[in-house]
Parts: structure tokens; C-alpha cells; sequence
């Protein structure tokens, strides 16, 4: 295994009567941003502070690079994490902030002033934490966890408060750092976040997982075999349509969605039936409408439960 | 590593390498406070004994001169006080007997040997020292004789109940002692303890005709009161006064007073090293909430969870925190109290407060022991801090803990059990490090915490505070192993 591989096998944890963690099982491979999704309450943050040694599991196993957290001396070389980018002494400059840290695992200066410059936000450096903006922390936090310049890099919702610019700019930062080989674990309550950035995704719900695959296959299973065909001529097209055994449905107006056949069987059969068409198109799922097909009924668990204890 | 980081968080929150300073800094000026005093304002002096310490020297002195080697034997047939117990016990260090000076001036050397109210025979010299005769109380019915022998500088001392078989108590001697010199019958008597209060006494005693033998000067014996005019001495019961009369037997003499050392109740306006630390007090506060608060904000902003996942050896890390507040407070605390406590010795001095002699040694001991109990308090707190996790019932528990019994303790009016038993099983036994007078057994007072006197030994005062503080600490780096953060 890479040392740069996070891996969790089978995660137990119940805080009082509430279960957190029922079985929770993936892996952040090197070379990759994996999105780590689900909605507020799936059990992300639980597992991010048990991979980290903070919380103890009641059960399963947490490594990193192949060892538990707590076994690692110098462990911001092995895994950089933010946590919570509000965690900050207020009286304590971000330089400073870093420079404990860094000391902790025997850097020093140089590597501070150095990521400080990696993030951005060396003008801010030096004044007290307690006045940055919350897109501010996450940059000091996001700098924290590239300190020791570590193989896995693991961020809890890296992108709240911050500003669109920001995003852009992260989701740059996060695709270079698994491009330089790195795993890079980010966890998210909104899918719309990670398109466009994600490799991979696992996605949580109830403190399981519920899907963990590429983004490329989770939107081809969302997508179907949908074709959309927009037709000046509907009714004739369903009739060729169905008749070649698609089920066949009118989405709106001049468009239809239709399943059961391939795109180019499609033309192939409103070319033979003489029925004029202007596009037939694949239909290809957002990662936000794959997110929720896959998370609706963990998110009504949870509302309902909520509803009942209040 | 781990001790570095730390260091460098202390340091980055200027709020609490400033605490430690202003406590540093209160050490150093609260003393102000306490110098309402001034001088002396009877226009007494204090007798000084020959080895430089405060004494009382006032008794009732019935003498004649002895010239070259001598003796003189008495015996004491009766002792009762002004404040004599129910059974008619006189005051327990009501003294009756023989006594030989080396000159009037309150503070001279003496030797003395006497009948106690009840501690037994005894003989002392030189105000400090004490040594048991023969116990049990003199009457009637029980007589003590008494005999002092001058051979050049010795004096032995020896006392019988029959005035035949005698046995010597102790022989000491008086370094310098002229040809001629006073001798005679004495009578103290020390004012009563009751409290956190004395009250003065007057003891009388029945002698019978002294003895004689050497040298003695012609005439009749001759009464004075020593040390009338001393600073030490508390006076007359009831408005009484002192005297002897002849008897058909003997002497009948009643006086007050005392030879022994002074201790604080007895110098009313003298002053202690450890007053001069009053700043330990609120430096304590400064530092106990600084010490908390460096754990108990991580919890607050959550920053704890980077500290752990930075320092995965959970014992270290707060044994680095540990290292770290207990080193700054302890050199700021030393500083304080080195560079100020002579300061304001000499300042008080020069002011005209009397102050009870400490040995250098003392003293140091007083300043490294201040340092070291608000170091070791910063590491109770921050272990308290790590077991309750926020910082307003962690600071208030060591609060509670460690500075309220202290400032219990030093208040005056406390009664002294109570003070006693502050000072001996809560943190602030610790105080005892500033301890600089010294406790004698032959002396009755008001051995206070408020007048500088702690139950316990400075170093096992120390020990009390350093047992809650491990036992803190093992809590504290249990709790950190096993909960989450």
C-alpha cells in the first residue's frame, strides 16, 4: 500500500444512544481527489477525527499510509488535515499558528513562510487570527495541512465561506496537489462542489456508505440509457419509437425522453420511419441529481427522525 | 518538538506571557500595600539577645552583686498567676527561681535555673536556650530547691526536692561574664495565649530565705523590674504590678514578663520577611488563570483537536505545557522575588520597622520557594484546566482550591485551628516555604500563619501542594489518553 493511501475498514461508532458510524468503509487512493459527500449528519467529521486518532472507533480500523495515526511521531508528514478552519486562538497570528505546528514536527521557519506563500495570504500573516475572514481561515488551515508536505491531504468542507474566487482557486489548488500523486480525501455536503474536481466519490448517508465509485460511472448510472430527441413530429416518433421497443415519454413540448434504445438505433429508426427530428442527445445526469437519487432517503431519514425527537 | 511547540504558542498570545509579568510585576510592588505601620511609636526598644534575635527580657529581679565564684540555693514553696487555671495551676511558663546576669541592660546573657507553671524545673540561658529538669508543679506540699553555681563563665544549674539530693540539670556557659555580676531570685511570667490573642499575666511565687555562699555584696537584696520599658513586654495583669516582700520564711515576689526569644505577638510593630510576599497572593491568581487558560481556550476554539493530531502522544503534550508554564512562571516569580524581597527589606528597615532577623539562608529559601509554589500551582491549574475543560469552572475550582485557603489562612482574625489546619492539608501548606521565624517549644504564641508561623516544614508544605498537583496532573493525563477531542 502507498503511504499516501487512507484507508477505512469498517467503521463502528455510537455516541450514547445515537449511531454515527454503522460500518463505514472506503479508501482515498494517491493520484486522486476523492469527494467524500453526504448530507450534514452522515458521519464525515466522525470519520475524519477517527482517521486522525482525535475520536476512538468502537470498532473497524483507520490507517494512513497503512499505519494508525496515533502509531505516526511526526504524523503531519504523513497526513495534512483541516478540521475545522474556525479552530484558531484569536490572539495568535496565523504565522504564529503555523509555526507551533511546525515546530511540533521539528520544521521550521523557512517551510511556514513557505506555504503561507502557497495559499496566498501572506499579507494577513502576521495580524491575529481572531479578525480573518472565514475564507481567510480555510486558506490558513488548508496551509496547515501542506506543513509537513504530506502524501495524503484530508479537508472537512474546505470550501464553506469561502468566496467564488476562492473555490476556483482550491479546486485548482486540490486537483495539482493529487496530480503530484497525493490523495487528497474532501468532504462535502453539496455535490456541486466537487464537479469538475472529484476523481472518485464516496457518498455517506446514515453513517454508511452508500456509493463509492468514479464520477464517471456514478453519472453514467444516473444518467441511464435516457436519450433526449426533439422532434417537430412527437407523435409519429413515439409511435416508431415504441413500436422498436422503447418506453417513451414527452418531457416537454417538441422533446421526448427515451429509454431503451441507443442514441444511434434512435436515428436509425426515425430515419427509416421518415420522421424529422433536430437532435437526439444522450442525457447525462449533473453530479448534483446523482447525489440526490442517492441521498434522498438517508436526508428524509434523517428530517424524520429530527422531527420526531424535537 | 513538542516542548518547542508549545513554547512557541505561550509565547505568540501576548496576553499571557504579559500575566505572567504582571504577576511577576505584583510580587515585586503589593508589598506597598501592607506598609501602613511606620515606625515604632512607643519609643521602645526591642531587646536583642547575644545572638542577634528579638527577645523578651522583662521579670522582676531581686539581686545582690556576687563577685569571682559563688552560690546561691533557694527553695520555691509556691507559684500561682493573675490567669491561673480553674485548679489553681499557674500560667504553664509562669517562671520562679534562681538567675545570674552579666549586666542590666534587657538583652544581656543570664543563666537561670526555675520552676515552671507547668512544665517542670528548667534551665535555660541566653533566651534561646532551654533544657528540662525535673518535672512536675512546685506548692506547698511539693517544694523545689533550686541551686545556681558561678565557676568563672559556667553556670551550672541543679535542682532537688529535698535540699539534700541534688541533680544537676545543665551546665552552660556565659561567654564573657565579668567578676561581678547580679544575682538572684526572678519572677516572670509570659502573657496568656487564648486564641488569636494574648493576655497579659503576673505570676507570684513563695521562696524561701536564699543561700549563700562565695562573694556576695553587704546590704539587703535590692527588687527591680527588668525591662520595663521593652517592646516585648505585654506588662502587668490588671493593672498590677511587681514587687517582693520578705516573709517569715522567706520571699514572696511577684512579677511579669519573660526571657525567652520574642515571637511575632510579642513585637507588635515588627515585621517578617514573609509579610514582604503578600504579592504571592494576587501574582497566584494572575498566574492560575493564565495556566488554565492556555488548555481550556484550545478546548474552547476547538484548537485541541490540532494539538493532538499534531502531537500524537497525548502524556507529552501536556507535560510540554506543563514544562513550559511552570519554567516561565517560576523564572518570573524568582526574579520577582529576589531582585524585591531584599529591596524592600532594607526599604522597611530604613523606614524604622523593626524586622525579625532571617538567615540568608532563610531567605533564599523564601524566594526559590515562592517561585517554586506558583510554578507548581500554574502546573495544578493547567491540570485542573485539562480534567474540567472550560475555563471559567476550571479557574474558579483552582481558585477555590489554592488561593482561597491562602487568603483564608492570612487573615488575622481566623481562628487558629482553623488557619492550622488550612496550612497543613490544602495546597496552601505550600506557604510555609516563606516561613523565616522560627517556632520555639519553651515560647507560648499566636504561631499563626497570619503572623508568619506555618504548621507544616517548608519543604513538607511544599510536598502537600506537589501531592494534589500529581495527583491532578495523573487525572488529568488519563482523561487526555482516553477521551475524545
Amino acid at each position: 500500500m502507498s503511504d499516501a493511501t487512507i484507508e477505512v475498514v469498517d467503521l463502528r461508532k455510537r455516541y450514547g444512544p445515537t449511531t454515527a458510524l454503522n460500518g463505514m468503509t472506503f479508501t482515498a487512493a494517491p493520484g486522486r481527489v476523492t469527494g467524500f459527500v453526504g448530507p450534514n449528519g452522515a458521519g464525515k467529521s466522525t470519520t475524519m477525527r477517527i482517521i486522525l486518532g482525535l475520536h476512538t472507533a468502537d470498532a473497524g480500523s483507520a490507517l494512513v499510509g497503512g499505519r494508525p495515526y496515533r502509531s505516526l511521531r511526526r504524523p503531519l508528514l504523513h497526513l495534512g488535515a483541516l478540521l475545522d478552519a474556525s479552530a484558531l486562538h484569536p490572539a495568535r497570528s496565523g504565522r504564529h499558528h503555523l509555526l507551533w505546528l511546525a515546530r511540533s514536527q521539528g520544521l521550521g521557519l523557512p517551510r511556514v513562510d513557505e506555504v503561507i506563500e502557497q495559499v496566498g495570504l501572506a499579507s494577513a500573516s502576521r495580524r491575529a487570527a481572531g479578525g480573518y475572514s472565514l475564507g481567510m481561515r480555510q486558506r490558513l488551515g488548508i496551509a496547515a495541512a501542506l506543513l509537513g508536505d504530506p502524501p495524503a491531504i484530508m479537508l472537512d468542507e474546505p470550501f464553506n465561506g469561502m468566496d467564488p474566487e476562492g473555490i476556483v482557486w482550491l479546486r485548482g489548488f486540490l486537483r495539482a496537489l493529487a496530480a503530484q500523486g497525493r490523495a487528497v480525501l474532501v468532504s462535502s455536503h453539496l455535490m456541486s462542489e466537487l464537479q469538475g474536481m472529484a476523481d472518485h466519490v464516496v457518498v455517506v448517508g446514515r453513517g454508511q456508505v452508500i456509493a463509492d465509485s468514479s464520477v464517471a460511472d456514478l453519472i453514467a448510472t444516473a444518467s441511464g440509457d435516457r436519450v433526449r430527441v426533439r422532434t417537430s413530429a412527437p407523435r409519429p416518433a413515439t409511435a416508431a419509437l415504441a413500436t422498436a421497443g422503447a418506453q417513451v415519454t414527452e418531457a416537454e413540448g417538441d422533446v421526448l425522453d427515451v429509454r431503451g434504445l441507443a442514441a444511434e438505433r434512435i436515428v436509425a429508426v426515425l430515419t427509416a420511419a421518415g420522421v424529422p427530428f433536430s437532435e437526439i442527445a444522450p442525457h447525462r445526469a449533473t453530479l448534483e441529481e446523482a447525489y440526490l437519487d442517492l441521498t434522498g432517503d438517508a436526508a428524509e431519514y434523517r428530517a424524520a427522525t429530527a422531527g420526531a425527537t424535537s | 518538538m513538542t516542548l518547542r511547540a508549545e513554547w512557541t504558542k505561550f509565547i505568540s498570545v501576548r496576553g499571557w506571557a504579559r500575566g505572567i509579568a504582571v504577576a511577576a510585576l505584583l510580587i515585586a510592588i503589593f508589598p506597598v500595600v501592607g506598609l501602613g505601620g511606620g515606625g515604632n511609636e512607643h519609643g521602645s526598644t526591642l531587646p536583642i539577645g547575644p545572638d542577634g534575635e528579638p527577645v523578651s527580657a522583662a521579670f522582676y529581679f531581686v539581686h545582690r552583686a556576687l563577685s569571682g565564684d559563688g552560690q546561691i540555693t533557694v527553695a520555691v514553696t509556691g507559684l500561682t498567676s493573675v490567669r491561673a487555671d480553674v485548679d489553681g495551676t499557674a500560667a504553664p511558663w509562669a517562671k520562679a527561681g534562681l538567675i545570674i546576669t552579666s549586666g542590666p541592660a534587657p538583652g544581656s546573657r543570664y543563666a537561670a535555673v526555675m520552676a515552671t507553671g507547668g512544665h517542670g524545673i528548667r534551665m535555660q540561658h541566653d533566651y534561646l536556650h532551654d533544657r528540662a529538669g525535673p518535672p512536675g508543679a512546685v506548692s506547698a506540699s511539693a517544694m523545689r530547691w533550686l541551686r545556681l553555681t558561678r565557676a568563672g563563665e559556667m553556670i551550672t544549674g541543679e535542682a532537688s526536692t529535698d535540699g539534700r539530693a541534688w541533680s544537676r540539670i545543665d551546665t552552660v556557659r556565659l561567654p564573657g561574664l565579668a567578676t561581678t555580676v547580679q544575682a538572684g531570685l526572678f519572677v516572670a511570667c509570659p502573657p496568656r495565649v487564648s486564641g488569636i490573642g494574648t493576655a497579659s499575666d503576673t505570676a507570684t511565687a513563695e521562696f524561701g530565705s536564699p543561700q549563700l555562699a562565695g562573694s556576695w555584696s553587704a546590704g539587703s537584696w535590692a527588687g527591680d523590674q527588668v525591662g520595663a520599658h521593652t517592646a516585648s513586654f505585654a506588662g502587668y495583669a490588671q493593672g498590677g504590678s511587681g514587687g517582693f516582700a520578705r516573709t517569715e520564711s522567706g520571699f514572696t515576689v511577684t512579677g511579669a514578663g519573660d526571657l525567652a526569644p520574642a515571637t511575632r505577638s510579642d513585637v507588635a510593630v515588627g515585621a517578617v520577611a514573609s509579610d514582604l510576599l503578600v504579592g504571592t497572593f494576587p501574582a497566584l491568581i494572575v498566574v492560575v488563570v493564565v495556566a488554565t487558560l492556555m488548555i481550556t481556550t484550545e478546548y474552547r476554539y476547538g484548537l485541541i483537536r490540532s494539538t493532538l493530531s499534531a502531537g500524537t502522544r497525548r502524556g507529552r503534550v501536556l507535560a510540554a505545557k506543563a514544562t513550559v508554564i511552570a519554567g516561565v512562571t517560576f523564572i518570573a516569580g524568582l526574579l520577582a522575588t529576589v531582585i524585591a524581597l531584599p529591596l524592600w527589606l532594607r526599604l522597611v528597615r530604613g523606614v524604622g520597622v523593626y524586622l525579625f532577623p532571617a538567615a540568608p539562608a532563610a531567605l533564599l529559601r523564601a524566594e526559590v520557594g515562592t517561585a517554586v509554589v506558583l510554578a507548581v500551582t500554574a502546573v495544578f491549574a493547567l491540570a485542573v484546566g485539562t480534567i474540567l475543560r472550560r475555563s471559567a469552572t476550571a479557574v474558579t475550582t483552582v481558585v477555590a482550591a489554592t488561593v482561597l485557603p491562602y487568603f483564608l489562612a492570612l487573615i488575622p482574625f481566623l481562628p487558629p485551628a482553623m488557619a492550622q489546619w488550612l496550612t497543613r492539608f490544602t495546597p496552601a501548606a505550600a506557604l510555609a516555604v516563606q516561613q523565616t521565624v522560627t517556632r520555639y517549644p519553651q515560647v507560648d504564641s499566636v504561631y499563626t500563619p497570619a503572623n508568619g508561623y506555618y504548621p507544616l516544614p517548608p519543604w513538607a508544605g511544599l510536598a502537600v501542594l506537589c501531592g494534589y498537583t500529581t495527583l491532578a496532573l495523573a487525572i488529568a493525563v488519563l482523561l487526555l489518553r482516553r477521551r475524545d477531542a
